[in-house]
């Protein structure tokens, strides 16, 4: 069977005047139809700038596409051209920011921008489109759609403003939802709204989902997988009871260790000591060996592999046993 | 005088109000707490509850309404900012975001000694005394002569936290210190926020709206909602046997970092939305968001009495033995706000 999304070496790398860097460093995972795939790191790792790479959307320049392919239902996606791409994007993938502000145009109603992408998309018009509107929105749990199709952003909450993104997102009813950080922004209890609305709208559609986030909570909640990202590189992957259970790569154990658990109140945290490096200068080796308590001779000028211990799990660590 | 005399702070009835075109809005009502020495209290709640404000209030940036505020049994609520400076250096705050309240045109060792130089130190003792206090947050001595924008997000922070211990407070105000942080630096911020409790026996008002790290952290906890406390008591008994319907919701709803913990709870979520602060109706300010309203709830506001294991919450039912996933549904959804008064056609 293939996957619905099979991302294959991507390679993206910033061109600066002060030099090339390598932002995303041959980068393979795949996505399911209905499977929720969590893209877990810290700032800069590379997890926003892969769903931008997928959209077709990086920022350009300095960031390029120099490598590998981004295959959806087998159709390469980073050998398309713009107008096709134009039409992937919002018909067949969607993506969902984490300032829902930001995505949406502060001048025009909600019903407005939601009609907007049903007459391009999918050739509906005039009062057929409305109606299609003012069913998404009640479909994200809109209180009274009818009146909130004529209401401004300004006049609705930021849970309120995340579920007219998140029906803009469904409204041609993509095969991929990208995600990123969607819920970031929100309190405890609009996140689990969010979180909760995104679930059943999965089950509904049978979409499949990729979650980035840094948030390991929001990961154990919603991913049926994880990929762990570091400088650029998947660093670990597994389902995600066993990466918790049993992470493999010293960074996810760091996360996870540094995350309080429900249980060993005022114990300290495990700390992972220093900060994330500039991808302009990280360290020879394995870009995570100035950081790690586990570190020997061989970290510091050997790139660990990708090693596969078992079905479904993946370790770039040099401790890691095949 | 009001407080308790063993209490380092002391708030009593306090109340913050801002006036806006549209109404008054009620940012801290009648909130009370006494924190003790060496003791961590944590301050919960989501955006527009008011924690931050009342950080605000107890540093005197912000004029009280009504209600007093006493240091170490001294009021402070009406004093002169001549007459509060003897007071100030004992209540220090930490703030969201290292990036905003360093100033980017001072080192960092300029920046650490600037309230020594407020107090009047003598420059060759703000030097050693800086230099004391990079040591004691880890950062390197090197970094006297830098500026802020050479270093992390944490190692900013750092200096946020040797600026705040300068004076030697006693009581240390946390707003949000780790929020803006990435995941792995949050642990080393938290972890020397710990050492720094034990080793200087400093107590916290810790405001965050992350349960696990405050829960993390806490000796108690202070739930608030809209401006007033729902709940407060012991963070374990909070945590464990949650007696208001909201902090109930809260611990239900947070993400835990265990996915089969995650799957095993009920999948619950309190349904709505935060009210507009502005013109609050009468009675309790959850019942529009609560599954066991009743028209009690609607009509007359709870006040906080006492709960099980010393707690106080402000709920007119006993619900503490009832878990929320076992909360009925509401009816129909309730009018959250004025944004959402009406019921889908």
């Amino acid at each position: 069977m293939q996957p619905l999304l099979d991302v294959r070496e991507l390679e993206v790398k910033l061109f600066t005047r002060s030099g090339t860097v390598t932002a995303i460093d041959r980068l393979s995972f795949t996505v399911e139809e209905k499977e929720t795939v969590a893209l877990v790191g810290e700032s800069g790792c590379g997890k926003s700038m892969t769903a931008l790479a997928i959209m077709g959307l990086l920022p350009s320049p300095p960031a390029r596409l120099t490598g590998g392919e981004v295959l959806l239902q087998g159709r390469d996606l980073a050998r398309l051209g713009d107008s096709a791409m134009q039409k992937v994007r919002g018909r067949q993938i969607s993506m969902i920011f984490q300032d829902p502000m930001s995505s949406l145009n502060p001048v025009m109603t909600i019903g407005a921008q939601l009609s907007e992408i049903l007459r391009r998309h999918m050739g509906l018009t005039g009062a057929s489109a409305r109606k299609r509107a003012i069913e998404l929105l009640a479909q994200v749990r809109i209180p009274d759609p009818q009146r909130r199709y004529d209401a401004y952003p300004h006049e609705l909450s930021g849970g309120m403003n995340q579920r007219v993104v998140i029906a803009m997102a469904i409204a041609c009813e993509p095969k991929l939802l990208i995600a990123d950080e969607p819920t970031t922004a929100l309190d405890v209890t609009i996140q689990s709204q969010i979180l909760k609305l995104l679930r059943d709208l999965q089950l509904a559609y049978g979409m499949g989902i990729i979650f980035i986030t840094h948030d390991l909570g929001v990961v154990a909640e919603m991913a049926d997988r994880a990929v762990v990202m570091y400088a650029g590189r998947k660093i670990e992957e597994a389902p995600i009871d066993p990466l918790f259970e049993q992470p493999l790569h010293p960074y996810t154990r760091g996360l996870i260790g540094s995350t309080p658990a429900a249980e060993g109140r005022h114990s300290r945290l495990a700390e992972i000591p220093g900060s994330v490096p500039s991808l302009r200068d990280l360290p020879a080796g394995c870009a995570f060996s100035n950081r790690c308590p586990s570190v020997f001779a061989a970290c510091h000028s050997e790139r660990p592999p990708l090693i596969r211990p078992a079905p479904e799990r993946a370790a770039a660590c040099l401790l890691v046993q095949p | 005088m009001s407080g308790s005399a063993a209490a380092l702070l002391s708030v009593q009835d306090l109340s913050v109000q801002f006036a806006s075109g549209d109404g008054v809005v009620k940012a801290v009502s009648e909130v009370s707490l006494d924190v003790g020495a060496c003791e961590t209290i944590g301050i919960v709640g989501e955006s527009g509850c008011g924690k931050s404000t009342l950080a605000k209030a107890i540093m005197r940036l912000h004029p009280a309404s009504s209600g007093r505020i006493a240091v170490q049994g001294q009021d402070i609520t009406d004093l002169s900012l001549d007459a509060l400076r003897p007071v100030r250096p004992l209540v220090q705050m930490i703030f969201q975001d290292p990036y905003h309240s360093l100033n980017p045109r001072h080192t960092v060792g300029k920046i650490i000694g600037r309230p020594l130089e407020v107090a009047r130190w003598r420059r060759a003792d703000i030097a050693e005394r800086v230099h004391v206090l990079m040591n004691q947050v880890g950062l390197p001595a090197d970094a006297y002569h830098r500026y802020p924008h050479e270093f992390s997000g944490g190692q900013r922070q750092r200096i946020g936290i040797a600026r705040a211990l300068a004076l030697q407070p006693r009581l240390l105000i946390c707003d949000e210190p780790v929020s803006a942080l990435d995941v792995s630096i949050r642990a080393q911020v938290m972890n020397l926020l710990q050492d720094l409790k034990e080793q200087l026996g400093i107590s916290f008002l810790f405001i965050s709206h992350d349960l696990s790290m405050i829960r993390h952290f806490s000796d108690r906890l202070l739930v608030m909602y809209l401006g007033r406390v729902v709940e407060t008591g012991s963070a374990e008994a909070l945590w464990r046997n949650p007696a208001h319907p909201y902090t109930k919701a809260l611990m239900a709803t947070a993400p835990i970092a265990n996915p089969k913990a995650a799957r095993a709870r009920q999948r619950v979520t309190l349904e709505g939305d935060l009210p507009s602060p502005l013109n609050l109706p009468p009675g309790c300010s959850f019942a529009g968001r609560c599954a066991f309203a009743a028209p009690l709830c609607h009509a007359q506001r709870p006040d906080l009495r006492a709960g099980p294991d010393g707690r106080r919450f402000a709920c007119h039912f006993d619900l503490w033995d009832v878990p929320f996933g076992a909360m009925p549904a509401p009816v129909s959804p309730m009018p959250a706000s004025k944004e959402i008064t009406h019921a889908v056609e």
